[in-house]
C-alpha cells in the first residue's frame, strides 16, 4: 500500500510524537477527541507572546494594530479554507458547542417561530441535542429526529418525510460522525432541506478534518467547526453563516466589541462578525488557528484525504479479522474513525490494556448517548486516524487487540 | 505473547478478571427492602444495588445489576460479600476504608473485611478508573439512606 505523501516528514513537526508512554512510543489514535499541534502553531502562538501582543480592535498603539492584524488575518485564513463568500461571514467563538448555541439562541430564538421543527440526526453528538431541547423548551419549536439504517447512513426517505408538513425551518446535522465515521450526503441534505424551505447547518466538527468544505459548493447556510481538532489551539471555535442570514440574526452575548454605540437608553450593534464577538476574543489561539491552517493548506486536503483513506481501509481490514470484534459503523463514505467492541472485554478495560502499551484511544459512549441506544450499546473504544498517523501504528493496535482479547478469554 | 500485560496483573488481578465474568451476586432480589442506582455520567457505567435486611437490621443480602467494566462489576460482587451482616454504619465505615485504599494503593489498618477487597487496590495507579470501583459503593450506600419504596440515583461525581 502507498501512501501518498511523506508521513515521517510530518511527523517531525509535532515534537509530542518523540514521546513515549511508560517506555513505549505513544501510538495516539485519539485525534478525533483532540488532535495534536505542530510546531508551526507552538512557534506561531508563542512568538505572538514573546514579541507582539496586545488586546485587539481597541488600541490605538502599535503592539495592538500588529497583533489585530495578526488575529484578523486568521479570519481571512479560515474564510479562505473554507471558501466563504466574504470575511464577515466567519464569527469566531470558543468550540462547536459555543457556535452551536450560538445558532440555536440567535437564529433559533430570533428567527425560528413556536411550532416550527428542527431536525437533527440519531448519530449528533450532545452538543448538537442538547441546544435544540433547550430551545425546543423554552421556545416551543418541535424536535425531529431523522433516523439512521444498521450501516450507519442517514436514511434518506425517512429524512425527507419528516418535512411533510412544511414546518421544519432548521436541519442542524453532522457532516461526519465522531463514533461512526459515515460522511453525510451533505449535497442531498441541502437540496431537500431547500425545497422545503428550511436552512441547513452542518456540524463539521469531525468532517473538515478530513477533507475540503467549500461552503458555496456544499450550498449549506452554516457551518461549525472548532481549531483543536484541526492540528490548532482549544479555544476556538468558528461559525460560517451566510451575510444575510448573519445579519438578520440578534445578537448572543452582549458586550464590548460587539457594540456601535452604547447609552443607558439604547445601544446599536457593530456589524457582523463583531455583532457576535462580544468580549476580548481568543487572540492567541486565533493566530494559532491561522497557524495551523495554514500548515494543513500547505499539505493539501487531496493527500490529507488519501492519507486517512489508507489509513481507514487498511484499520478495517486488520481488525475484521480479529475474532470477537465488531466494528460499529459500516457506511460507505466514511471518514477516519473507527469504532468497535470486543465479545469478551468491556471498552474501558480494552483502553486501558492498549494505553499500557502507549496506545491511546477514547472508550465509552463519545458524547452521542442516543446513538449508542439506537445501536444497542452501552459503549465502544474508539480510533481515530489523524494526519500522522502511520499503518504500523494501526498494525500496532491489531496486535495488541489480539492479545488483549486473549487476555479476557 | 499474554506477558505483554505483565505489568496489568496488579489491576486485572485473578480475582477480578473472574468475578468480571462470573459475578455471584449479579441478579435483582425477588423480595428487597432497599434499591439504588449508580450512575457515572462520564463514561455511561450503570448499576443497580438491591438490598435485604435481617429482622436486626443488618445486611441478609445484596444483589446488583451493572452495565460496565471488569473493575465494576468485581467491585459491586466483592462488596455484595463484603457487607453481608452488617450495619449500615459498619458499611460506611468498612467504605471508606475501600476508598482510601483505591485512592492510595495502601491498606494500612487493614481488617479481614478489606483485605476481602484488596485485589481491586490495584486501579489506585489508574485514577480515571477509580470510580469505577467505587460507583457500587456510593449506590450501595444511598439504598441504605433511601426510605422503602423509594429508588434513589446517585452519581459517581
Amino acid at each position: 500500500m502507498t501512501v501518498p505523501f511523506d508521513v515521517a516528514r510530518i511527523r517531525e513537526d509535532f515534537p509530542i510524537l518523540r514521546q513515549t508512554i511508560r517506555g513505549k512510543p505513544l501510538v495516539y489514535l485519539d485525534s478525533g477527541a483532540s488532535a495534536q499541534k505542530p510546531r508551526a502553531v507552538i512557534d506561531a502562538m508563542v512568538q505572538a507572546m514573546e514579541t507582539q501582543y496586545a488586546n485587539v480592535h481597541r488600541g490605538l498603539h502599535w503592539m495592538s494594530e500588529r497583533t489585530t492584524d495578526a488575529y484578523e488575518a486568521a479570519r481571512d485564513a479560515v474564510a479562505g479554507l473554507m471558501n466563504a463568500r466574504d470575511r464577515s461571514e466567519i464569527v469566531f467563538t470558543n468550540s462547536v458547542t459555543g457556535s452551536l448555541n450560538l445558532v440555536a439562541h440567535s437564529y433559533g430564538r430570533g428567527i425560528l417561530k413556536p411550532g416550527q421543527a428542527v431536525i437533527v440526526s440519531a448519530m449528533e453528538h450532545h452538543s448538537n441535542i442538547v441546544p435544540w431541547q433547550m430551545l425546543r423548551d423554552q421556545h416551543g419549536v418541535e424536535l425531529r429526529i431523522a433516523p439512521i439504517d444498521d450501516n450507519g447512513e442517514l436514511d434518506m426517505q425517512a429524512f425527507e418525510a419528516l418535512f411533510h408538513d412544511g414546518k421544519v425551518g432548521l436541519v442542524s446535522i453532522t457532516h461526519m460522525s465522531n463514533v461512526l465515521g459515515t460522511v453525510t450526503p451533505a449535497g442531498q441534505i441541502v437540496r431537500i432541506a431547500h425545497a422545503h424551505g428550511a436552512k441547513v447547518m452542518f456540524d463539521g466538527a469531525q468532517a473538515i478534518v478530513h477533507r475540503a468544505v467549500d461552503v458555496q459548493a456544499l450550498d449549506c447556510d452554516f457551518y461549525v467547526w472548532t481549531g483543536h481538532k484541526l492540528y490548532g489551539p482549544t479555544g476556538i471555535g468558528v461559525l460560517w453563516a451566510r451575510r444575510e442570514i448573519l445579519d438578520a440574526m440578534p445578537p448572543f452575548l452582549g458586550g464590548g466589541d460587539m457594540i456601535s454605540s452604547v447609552t443607558f437608553e439604547k445601544s446599536t450593534w457593530a456589524q457582523v462578525p463583531h455583532k457576535f464577538e462580544a468580549g476580548t476574543p481568543a487572540i492567541l489561539e486565533g493566530i494559532g488557528l491561522k497557524a495551523a491552517v495554514d500548515w494543513v493548506r500547505a499539505i493539501g486536503f487531496d493527500a490529507i484525504a488519501a492519507h486517512e483513506a489508507a489509513l481507514t481501509d487498511h484499520a478495517i481490514a486488520r481488525l475484521s479479522r480479529i475474532e470477537g470484534l465488531t466494528i460499529h459503523g459500516r457506511a460507505q463514505d466514511r471518514g477516519g474513525v473507527v469504532s468497535f467492541t470486543l465479545d469478551k472485554a468491556h471498552a474501558h478495560d480494552v483502553a486501558t490494556l492498549l494505553d499500557r502499551q502507549g496506545i491511546a484511544v477514547r472508550a465509552g459512549h463519545h458524547c452521542a448517548e442516543p446513538l449508542m441506544q439506537r445501536l444497542g450499546l452501552d459503549s465502544t473504544a474508539r480510533a481515530t486516524f489523524g494526519i500522522y498517523t502511520t499503518l504500523e501504528e494501526i498494525d500496532v493496535l491489531a496486535d495488541t487487540l489480539t492479545r488483549v482479547r486473549e487476555f479476557f478469554q | 505473547m499474554a506477558e505483554t500485560f505483565d505489568d496489568l496483573r496488579d489491576l486485572y488481578q485473578e480475582t477480578i478478571l473472574d468475578r468480571g465474568r462470573h459475578p455471584r451476586h449479579a441478579q435483582r432480589l425477588a423480595t428487597f427492602d432497599a434499591t439504588a442506582k449508580g450512575d457515572n455520567p462520564m463514561c455511561g457505567d450503570r448499576v443497580q444495588v438491591w438490598l435485604r435486611y435481617a429482622p436486626d437490621g443488618t445486611i441478609a443480602e445484596t444483589g446488583f445489576e451493572a452495565r460496565g467494566c471488569a473493575i465494576s462489576i468485581a467491585s459491586a460482587d466483592l462488596m455484595a460479600d463484603s457487607v453481608q451482616g452488617r450495619s449500615k454504619t459498619d458499611t460506611a465505615a468498612l467504605f471508606a476504608g475501600f476508598r482510601d485504599m483505591v485512592g492510595s494503593g495502601v491498606c494500612p489498618a487493614c481488617n479481614p473485611a478489606l483485605q476481602q477487597l484488596a485485589p481491586l487496590s490495584g486501579v489506585h495507579e489508574y485514577p480515571s478508573r477509580v470510580k469505577c470501583a467505587t460507583l457500587p459503593w456510593h449506590a450501595l450506600l444511598a439504598a441504605l439512606e433511601s426510605t422503602p419504596g423509594n429508588i434513589e440515583e446517585t452519581s459517581s461525581e
